[in-house]
């Protein structure tokens, strides 16, 4: 893995940490995340479902309904599903417990909402079009109502996730054009084709 | 269970491993002392521990904060506000968030770098404004000092002849990123100084420690050492000399003393099996930062010191002071859709702006500087969060996505970190009933800001949204109201606490004298931001080094005439 190679072009030797608070080493992490990853991939072969250990079955399919809504595939990149994102997100449910209950509650009150609106089917169970006339209403903070406030609060901190979920990978650093995080001999500064597009220059250049 | 107690003499103590104690145990070992550096926290390796160059999608959390590193995973510093089985208090009405770093090396590991000396206005501030104190040292005291750290330690920067923003022995600045050009365009024509930046990381190699390779995660810790940590520059040579020994996973309970009134040892917690032990030394260095080793004096009760060693004058704890500090972030429709290209650069601004008006014509008395941020950063956890402040709608789907493509890299921000003037109302005492997990009581914190920090905040407010106007953006956030103290951090968030052990000329007054040897145990010094008067718009580390370096050496100097 590129890392792994920077890391021995540093002259690094990755070791057991010494300290206990430090839970992993990169080593490790990345063999973690490439179990993993080749997890489910079998799993996705043999046709058995990632087990997520948070979210319910239920809850776990309205997750990457609502991710790929807010981030769905395209010409540059894929979905949210593609890059994983339910995964992580029921990761981070474990990871902090403190989150659990708005995330529970806020899934809850978007079935309930759907279910009022349309003929009492949960949201994974609505329509395309019946799924974007809610996201409608609860995606856009400035157009919150009293009664959709707290479905719109929900949703904004759901998108955050999502965001954070996909522009983490590898496919989303690639398209966001993230270069760095990288050996450089010489710092060169900001590029013509920049300096040019900022109106800026060096002076005396 | 019984308290080991070792039969060394040491001939030094010293408490913490940070930027002053690192710095103590150099000089000393390299001046032949026996020294003993016993650190709270573990042992780490920032060539083997740091997570420098780690992707985030090399961990399911991506980067995102844990219980013992609130900055987030890849954090240097193993720490924070909140510790497990050591907590602290605070009166009622006061918000006082207390750091603590518990490792080797402590905060240097993750700090910023920035390097500012104090100028020769931040010693005499009471003689400018009528507030606060003097300090009873000068610049010139301490400048040969901070020539010393420069060339030990490496920092880049211009020369500038600014009065009060000393220029050092620099190594060449980097050049500034692409939207640094562009603020620094926009500060020229509000004529706010913006001049390259300060920071302790080497462009250049030096004293056999690599140059920099640009990949902007100073804070992660660097595994080629090409920035300034206390294990990276100063215990090596400590270490080299044979006379240093650290002892880690050592929690200091008290300064143990005689019937003479000296200084004779330290005893600690072993917080791994929790035993006791009690190490003996000629002399104690407390560096355990400002409001530990304030803890600790208090803490060391006898008879003769019934308030605590060192404390006949009642100061210890008092006149505590943080940066003041808040930032503001704007959306620079200019920046978006930028140019791709590797942005990372040092860890840090490559500009910044140092204090540039005179508070004779402001209404509040002291200054601030400013640091700058923004641009095409690594995506963490967090990325892109709030983006219906950037997009102004929110929103999902493809329209969304390609707003995520265009606002990344496009936010720049700016933080203030201004001097406050100590007052009554900011200090530290001992909880009366509270003890941590080791029995060792605990801090009560009581802060207030006053009128002289709300000011300059809201100037700072004010002044960040000119410039983000001036550069045709918007900020992402509303103005704060005066209630809201115009958005000013509680104290402790800045992490630079200072004052509570200060020095001066009258042991009723002051804790330590000019070579912060407390007034009353003369065996007994003080070599983190405890002794300081002021905190300056400066940040303090680079002055806790050659504040450290002048003390240690006067130690050396004393050991030798056999005073001490």
């Amino acid at each position: 893995m590129n890392n792994i190679t920077r890391r021995t072009a540093l002259k690094l030797v990755g070791s057991a940490p010494v300290a206990a608070a430090m839970a992993w080493t990169p080593a490790e992490a990345e063999q973690a995340n490439a179990r993993m990853q080749q997890a489910q991939r079998t799993a996705a072969r043999q046709g058995t479902p990632f087990k997520p250990k948070f979210f319910t079955a239920h809850e776990y399919a309205t997750v990457a309904v609502l991710a790929d809504l807010i981030m769905p595939k395209d010409e540059r990149s894929g979905s949210a599903t593609d890059a994983g994102v339910p995964a992580f997100m029921d990761f981070m449910m474990t990871d902090v417990p403190a989150r659990q209950t708005a995330m529970r509650g806020g899934l809850a009150l978007i079935d309930r909402l759907c279910e009022r609106r349309f003929n009492n089917k949960p949201f994974v169970n609505c329509t395309d079009a019946e799924r974007r006339q809610l996201l409608d209403d609860i995606a856009f903070p400035a157009k919150a109502t009293p009664q959709t406030r707290h479905a719109v609060a929900f949703f904004s901190s759901f998108r955050d996730l999502t965001a954070s979920g996909f522009w983490t990978t590898k496919m989303g650093i690639e398209d966001l054009g993230y270069q760095g995080n990288e050996f450089v001999q010489e710092w060169e500064g900001c590029p013509e084709a920049a300096l040019k597009k900022l109106g800026v220059s060096y002076e005396g250049d | 269970m019984q308290i080991i107690r070792q039969p060394k003499v040491y001939d030094v103590c010293i408490v913490g491993s940070g930027a002053g104690g690192g710095m103590a145990a150099k000089v000393l070992a390299e001046a032949g002392a026996e020294v003993l550096l016993l650190e709270a926290g573990p042992l780490w390796d920032s060539e083997k521990d740091s997570k420098m160059m780690a992707w985030p999608y090399d961990s399911p959390r991506r980067g995102a904060s844990t219980p013992t590193k609130p900055f987030g995973e890849f954090d240097g510093c193993i720490g924070g506000w909140e510790i497990e089985g050591e907590p602290y208090t605070q009166a009622p009405g006061t918000t006082f968030d207390w750091w603590r770093a518990r490792m080797l090396g402590g905060r240097t590991n993750h700090w910023g770098r920035i390097s500012l000396r104090f100028g020769p206005y931040d010693f005499k501030r009471r003689s400018i404004d009528g507030l606060g104190d003097d300090w009873p040292i000068s610049y010139d005291d301490l400048k040969p000092y901070y020539d010393k750290v420069d060339a030990l330690v490496g920092i880049f920067g211009t020369k500038e002849g600014l009065p009060n923003e000393p220029d050092g022995v620099f190594l060449p600045p980097p050049k500034p990123r692409c939207y640094e050009l562009m603020i620094k365009q926009a500060a020229d024509k509000l004529k706010i100084t913006c001049i390259p930046s300060r920071l302790s990381i080497l462009t250049r190699p030096l004293n056999g420690r690599a140059a920099c390779h640009y990949c902007g995660q100073c804070g992660r810790g660097c595994a080629t050492h090409s920035n300034f940590s206390s294990p990276s520059v100063l215990l090596p040579p400590a270490l080299a000399t044979g006379k240093l020994k650290i002892q880690p996973n050592a929690m200091a309970r008290e300064v143990l003393t005689d019937e003479n009134g000296l200084a004779t040892g330290v005893s600690y917690v072993n917080t791994q099996d929790r035993r006791e032990y009690e190490v003996r030394a000629r002399i104690v260095v407390l560096a355990a930062s400002a409001c530990e080793s304030a803890r600790l004096l208090l803490n060391s009760k006898s008879p003769r010191f019934p308030n605590g060693v060192a404390n006949g004058s009642g100061v210890v704890g008092k006149y505590l002071t943080d940066s003041t500090g808040l930032s503001v972030g704007g959306y620079m429709p200019k920046m978006a859709n930028s140019v791709p290209h590797n942005e990372d650069g040092i860890g840090g601004m490559h500009l910044y702006m140092p204090w540039w008006l005179d508070n004779k014509k402001l209404d509040f008395p002291r200054g601030y500087h400013i640091e700058i941020g923004g641009g095409r950063h690594q995506p963490g956890y967090g990325i892109l969060g709030g983006i219906e402040r950037m997009n102004g709608t929110g929103g999902y789907g493809k329209t969304l996505k390609d707003d995520y493509r265009k606002y990344y890299a496009s936010t720049v921000s700016f933080s203030g970190r201004g001097e406050m003037v100590p007052n009554e109302n900011c200090y530290c005492e001992i909880d009366p009933r509270v003890v941590d997990t080791y029995g060792i009581p605990v801090l009560r914190f009581h802060w207030k800001f006053t009128d002289y920090e709300y000011k300059q905040a809201k100037h700072m407010q004010d002044t960040f949204r000119e410039i983000i106007h001036e550069m045709g953006g918007t900020p992402t956030s509303q103005m704060p109201s005066p209630e809201q103290g115009y958005g000013i951090a509680a104290g402790g968030r800045i992490i630079h606490e200072a004052g509570t052990t200060r020095m001066g000329d009258d042991p009723k007054a002051s804790v330590v004298n000019k070579y912060c040897q407390a007034h009353e145990v003369k065996n007994l010094f003080i070599a983190d931001g405890g002794p300081f008067v002021s905190n300056a718009d400066k940040n303090i580390t680079w002055s806790i080094l050659a504040l450290s370096m002048r003390t240690s050496e006067y130690i050396a100097q004393e050991r030798g005439r056999g005073t001490i």
